[in-house]
């Protein structure tokens, strides 16, 4: 069964229909990448499954179970999501204990204490970093906040909105590696949304390429690293990004 | 005769935990070339090229040995004259279109604008030139953009615009600070390949200020990577990959690849060249 299983979805802001009949299914356990060009439509997917983009037709089915329009505390803690920008999406006046303790409270989980320290753990943060509040943190620990916080429910799957193209590319690594290891050591399903292919080489199993709201192309990740892409435009964006790779053969020799 | 000489460049912003040197003390010429310049966020790159625009704002302090532009020192210029060099002789092209265009005037307006700050033009002539400008950044249809408001153009578009708002003055320096990292990379070859054309056919010189080394090696001659205010390595883009500094080579390995391999991508070690 798939755990993220999306049929004939169209999704609306106001009159503009900005998804185009997307059908796609995410296996658990995968690391599943939408990629495309900005107003291709793919966050705009991951805000429809989490109930921020309430104005769908089709399906939507998380873990075997549709989803409503709307916000759902019950689908939250199966179910969070990791915003692009970790500069404005951590609440400038709350310390980052309170901000991984609130999902917590919400949801009436005990034992809130010892867990936040061991989601702090968990990311890679030192618990001096407790009390301090977003403004005193990197982009790169910020990021790691708002990674704990989604962790904090133990959710089965991670939506991540371009999580790290905000971040400098040492400080991208950290965070990559990180989300790695976390779905490794948690049997993680990711849903990523990002317009950097070599990330999705890195990162995930298989990707869709999205264009004008539609998808182009279902590929796996190793077709991705051979450049055997089936579509035009598929080929046309990785074209563009491997002119960026001018470093190969550094790489193999570090590697 | 190279067009920028800089000697010993510092900026310094105060903080109560005493003064902080953002740009601590660095040297370099820029002549008719293309010269990048490499780090990340807080490496003061982008603080070099406001420094040498006079566009460091109170209380931070820019101070140099020498700081001069065709062999005229530009420190103890006053507002009036660095006004005419700023714009008309060294411009600058910022990250985000967005933010840098004005969104209540319209893109003919702002670019007629530029022009008539530095040149006294008739109305004819001054139409003429933005539309030929506009034409030279590939914008098919200069008559029609030059009408629209900014929020009526898409982000490769703005760009482009604040580049020909740039450039129709022509001046001798390009100072170019992110210009593509809030593109999309179907754009960001465009936007470069025209920077790259124009520079080349005015003989220019550019400074190209990012935080994607294999971008600047791609578009530059030459690499001067920075990191926490000084210059940790100048090399020739071709030989990138030849570098020498561990910064510089931790960089370059921790950017994933398309045909990537490895379970876990190479972090800095920030304490190997913090003793250096």
């Amino acid at each position: 069964m798939s755990a993220i299983h999306l049929k004939d979805l169209n999704i609306f802001y106001g009159d503009t229909k900005v998804v185009h009949d997307v059908t796609l299914d995410v296996a658990e356990g995968e690391s599943f990448a939408l990629v495309g060009e900005s107003g291709s439509g793919k966050s705009t997917i991951l805000k429809a499954i989490m109930g921020l983009a309430p104005d769908w037709t089709g399906t939507i089915d998380v873990d075997g179970k549709p989803r409503s329009h709307g916000p759902d505390r019950a689908f939250s803690a199966h179910c969070q999501m990791v915003f692009q920008d970790p500069y404005g999406s951590l609440h400038p006046r709350k310390t980052i204990d309170a901000t991984l303790a609130e999902p917590l409270l919400i949801h009436g989980k005990p034992n809130r204490d010892k867990r936040v320290l061991e989601l702090l753990a968990e990311v890679g943060l030192d618990e001096r970093f407790r009390f301090r509040f977003p403004h005193q943190l990197s982009g790169g620990q910020r990021q790691r906040v708002a990674i704990a916080r989604a962790l904090a429910l133990e959710p089965k799957f991670l939506l991540l909105d371009e999580p790290t193209s905000a971040l400098d590319v040492s400080i991208q690594a950290e965070i990559l590696n990180l989300l790695k290891r976390l779905r490794k050591e948690r049997g993680l399903t990711y849903l990523m949304v990002t317009h950097n292919l070599p990330v999705v080489a890195f990162m995930c199993d298989r990707l869709a390429v999205m264009r004008h709201g539609r998808i182009e192309e279902i590929a796996s990740a190793e077709a991705l690293r051979h450049g055997t892409l089936a579509t035009e435009y598929a080929r046309e964006l990785y074209r563009l990004s491997v002119h960026e790779d001018v470093n190969d053969n550094l790489g193999q020799e570090q590697a | 005769m190279s067009l920028l000489d800089i000697q010993n460049l510092s900026v310094t912003f105060p903080t109560p935990k005493g003064p902080v040197n953002v740009v601590n003390g660095i040297s370099f010429q820029l002549g008719t070339e293309r010269l990048g310049i490499v780090g990340e966020s807080g490496s003061g790159k982008s603080m070099t090229g406001r420094a040498i625009l006079g566009l460091v704002r109170a209380p931070g302090v820019v101070k140099a040995d020498r700081m001069a532009f065709e062999g005229r020192e530009l420190q103890g210029l006053s507002a009036r004259e660095m006004r005419k060099i700023r714009g008309a002789r060294i411009s600058m092209v910022m990250q985000d279109p967005k933010f840098s265009l004005n969104p209540v005037m319209t893109i003919g307006r702002q670019i007629e604008e530029a022009l008539k700050t530095h040149e006294s033009l008739p109305r004819r002539a001054l139409k003429d030139r933005v539309a030929e400008m506009l034409a030279a950044v590939r914008i098919h249809d200069p008559e029609r953009v030059m009408k629209l408001y900014p929020h009526e153009v898409s982000g490769g578009m703005g760009q482009r615009i604040m580049i020909a708002m740039m450039l129709i003055p022509r001046p001798r320096i390009l100072i170019a600070d992110e210009p593509t990292s809030a593109l999309d990379v179907s754009v960001q070859g465009q936007v470069l390949d025209l920077i790259d054309e124009l520079v080349r056919e005015h003989g220019m010189g550019l400074m190209l200020v990012s935080h994607d080394l294999q971008l600047v090696g791609r578009y530059c001659d030459r690499v001067m990577v920075m990191n926490a205010g000084q210059v940790v390595e100048t090399l020739d883009a071709k030989n990138l990959n030849a570098a020498q500094h561990p910064y510089t080579k931790g960089l370059l390995a921790a950017v994933p690849r398309m045909n990537e391999t490895r379970a876990e991508l190479p972090t800095l070690d920030r304490s190997q060249w913090a003793a250096t």
